[in-house]
């Protein structure tokens, strides 16, 4: 609302549409004086069609991230500040996604923004045929749609995911773990919603299982255009196929960067450790060398940058103060603040030249 | 339908088993059984009744025990429980007939109704976790907690008594003859209200909290949270994914309770004069009345079972997983 600089712009469809900008979200779970801050300060643009990564070890806060910004946190979990809009794209006004009331939250969901969950999660009812859960949601969002055109709707979806549609009648525990995972994937695409969000969607898959279902995946974003944030500890698989890719440690996003930046030329130390923590899918084979040490427990991060304590590269200012997200080798934090694709940024001290008194 | 033949063969041999013992332990006692029932009875045992232990026991004809065993499943087979020694010549099977629909339709509607309303409320406060619906647990938890015995003498002594609508005893008014009338099935619904709220009172408790537990649990599944992220109402995600699920193992505990039924009531009779098979098996016990006794347990036993198999059809129909093609 308060920025008008780009209202012009926004009615075009160009690559820099942002569908979804987080600011400043933090996430708690508990209140009062035993909130563990599980997420801390995050501001993330989502662009229009983009795949956006998020990677980082167990426990830094991916999830809950990504529940926060969908309002799906389970007790004690509590948005603490910050705010996400959600762009429609169809000229209407942005909708405060932490701010709808539940009958707006309940059209929003699934509509504009699905979920799949990851793979070994049991994520479908196990009491319900397939073809209910598909057209539960049809029937919840498009009253419109008789039962003939939702079982219609079903069949297609399953199709889209390469299932055969006599799979329709069956129950979840008839099919394989890559096979439910692919009815997920049909399911977040029901009423093809905008932005798609992938909590570690193949972790737990076998190796060939997940390069089918990356396959399906890319195959549909490209006919259905969608925006995707991808979840994963895994990060040679976000520098496949992410555009940009951000990466949390302790609740921080610590580096945002396109995926071939990261790739290339990681700035932050962590990046450079998670890039060496897996195998590539393809290309050269990188060395393994892993992160020595243990993620942070959130309940007492360690002082300045939490990752001080396990990194290699660590010195001075490290253990003191916290390095802010900010474009490396810059001034001022807000600096990258909704940059264009191009744009990165870094929280670390060795990128950063005078940004301790900003 | 592996599955459900499966579990048919289980209860048939059950069953079977059941019987067999029933037919065995009488004759494991040394000696001619009905001789050593005369000997412990020492005297106070009719001519009637030693006649009725000895065509009970088949040793009017002679025969070896394996033929015995056989004659013993046909009249089993014929719903011939033997001779009551006590109602002499009454046979057993019209005793029971008599007290059996009783306690079926006492004990059996009100653990019906228990289920339905623990269940219920089982779900509203596991789904409304923190709200003021938590302050049905302790309550129900304290009728609960009280004996059952000093429960219903409480009631009896706060409900019923002069110019009170309700009675203190029986199954219904003693000068109505029983029959599908009006007048007789109004005073037998007046006469099982209080019986029936005291049964609902103190087994509630244990359906709310183990439905509650389970749907607090089952809340935080990940097809729940799907739910939730898929924009469905509150109410479909409650009873489509929460609750459904949720109440499983609630089915099986359901089975179990309606199977305690017919062995299980004989307090609620005992406080009540109700007419059923508890306070049948009482007198019976009183009276020696053997026959009597091996009948009732006879059909506490085979209750049991199929109220189990019913649940297990039940629970067959609500989890597909059961269900395994094969
Ligand atoms: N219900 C909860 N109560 C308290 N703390 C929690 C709860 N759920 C998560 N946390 C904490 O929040 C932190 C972030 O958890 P989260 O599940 O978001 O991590 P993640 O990055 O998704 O990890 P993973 O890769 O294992 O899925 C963890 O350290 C965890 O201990
Ligand atoms: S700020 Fe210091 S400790 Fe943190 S990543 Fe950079 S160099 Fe390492
Ligand atoms: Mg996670």
């Amino acid at each position: 609302m308060t920025l008008h600089v780009d209202e012009p712009a926004a009615q075009h469809a160009d690559a820099d549409e942002a569908v979804l900008r987080i600011s400043g979200l933090s996430v708690d779970y508990g209140v009062g004086e035993r909130a563990v801050r599980a997420v801390s300060d995050v501001s993330l643009t989502l662009r229009r069609g983009e795949v956006l990564g998020l990677a980082g070890e167990s426990g830094s806060g991916k999830s809950t991230l990504a529940y926060g910004l969908t309002r799906l946190l389970a007790p004690p979990g509590v948005v603490a500040c910050g705010t996400v809009i959600y762009h429609p794209g169809d000229g209407s006004e942005p909708v405060d996604v932490l701010a709808l009331d539940h009958a707006g939250l309940r059209r929003f969901r699934w509509a504009q923004t699905s979920i799949v969950f990851q793979a070994a999660m049991n994520a479908l009812n196990p009491v319900d045929k397939i073809s209910a859960q598909l057209t539960d949601v049809i029937k919840a969002h498009r009253p419109d749609l008789d039962r003939a055109a939702r079982i219609a709707r079903a069949r297609e979806l399953l199709g889209l995911v390469g299932i055969p549609a006599d799979r329709l009648d069956s129950y979840p525990h008839q099919l394989s773990g890559g096979m439910r995972q692919r009815v997920m994937i049909g399911m977040a695409l029901a009423l093809e919603p905008r932005i798609v969000i992938m909590d570690e969607p193949t972790t737990a898959l076998d190796v060939v299982m997940q390069r089918q279902i990356l396959a399906v995946f890319t195959r549909l974003r490209k006919r259905l255009d969608f925006s995707v944030v991808f979840i994963t500890h895994d990060l040679s698989l976000l520098v496949e196929f992410a555009d940009r890719i951000a990466i949390m440690y302790g609740g921080r996003i610590v580096e945002e960067a396109p995926a071939a930046q990261i790739y290339r030329d990681p700035l932050h130390p962590y990046s450079d450790g998670l890039l060496h923590s897996f195998p590539a899918l393809r290309g050269p084979r990188r060395e393994l060398a892993g992160i020595p040490g243990s993620p942070p427990d959130p309940r007492s991060l360690p002082s300045g940058c939490a990752f001080h304590p396990r990194c290699p590269k660590a010195f001075d200012p490290c253990a003191r103060e916290v390095p802010i997200l900010g474009a490396p080798g810059e001034a001022g934090p807000g600096a990258a603040q909704g940059a264009g694709g191009g744009a990165r940024s870094v929280a670390c001290w060795l990128h950063t030249s005078d940004r301790s008194t900003a | 339908m592996r599955y459900f033949a499966q579990r048919l063969v289980f209860y048939v041999f059950t069953a079977w088993a059941a019987v067999t013992i029933n037919f065995f332990v009488p004759r494991l006692t040394p000696g001619n059984p009905v001789d050593s029932l005369i000997a412990e009875y020492q005297g106070q045992i009719s001519t009637q009744a030693v006649h009725s232990l000895t065509v009970l026991f088949g040793l009017d004809k002679q025969q070896g025990i394996f033929q015995q065993y056989i004659s013993y499943l046909g009249q089993l087979a014929r719903g011939d429980l033997g001779i009551s020694f006590h109602s002499f010549p009454t046979p057993v099977s019209s005793v029971l007939a008599q007290s059996l629909p009783w306690t079926v339709c006492l004990v059996g509607v009100a653990t019906v109704l228990s289920f339905a309303i623990g269940t219920l409320l089982g779900v509203i406060v596991g789904w409304r976790r923190g709200s003021l619906a938590d302050m049905l647990m302790p309550i129900t938890t304290f009728f609960a907690s009280i004996p059952y015995f000093w429960l219903a003498l409480l009631a009896i002594a706060a409900f019923t008594g002069v110019g009170s609508f309700l009675p203190s005893a029986g199954g219904y008014d003693p000068g109505l003859v029983p029959g599908w009338n009006g007048a007789f099935v109004a005073s037998a619904l007046k006469h099982s209200l209080l019986p029936a709220a005291t049964i609902i009172v103190t087994s509630v408790a244990g359906w709310l909290m183990g439905m509650r537990n389970m749907v607090v649990t089952v809340s935080s599944e990940d097809y729940v949270t799907v739910a939730h992220a898929k924009g469905l109402s509150e109410r479909r995600v409650m009873l489509g994914y929460a609750a459904r699920n949720a109440m499983l193992p609630s089915v099986s505990g359901f089975g179990m309770a309606l199977g305690l039924v017919v062995g299980g009531t004989f307090l609620v009779e005992y406080v009540f004069s109700y007419p059923g098979v508890g306070l049948e098996l009482v007198s019976a016990i009183g009276q020696k009345d053997y026959p009597l006794m091996q009948g009732i347990f006879l059909v506490i036993t085979l209750s049991v079972l199929a109220a189990n198999f019913l649940a297990d059809l039940a629970y067959m129909a609500l989890d597909p997983r059961t269900r395994r093609e094969g």
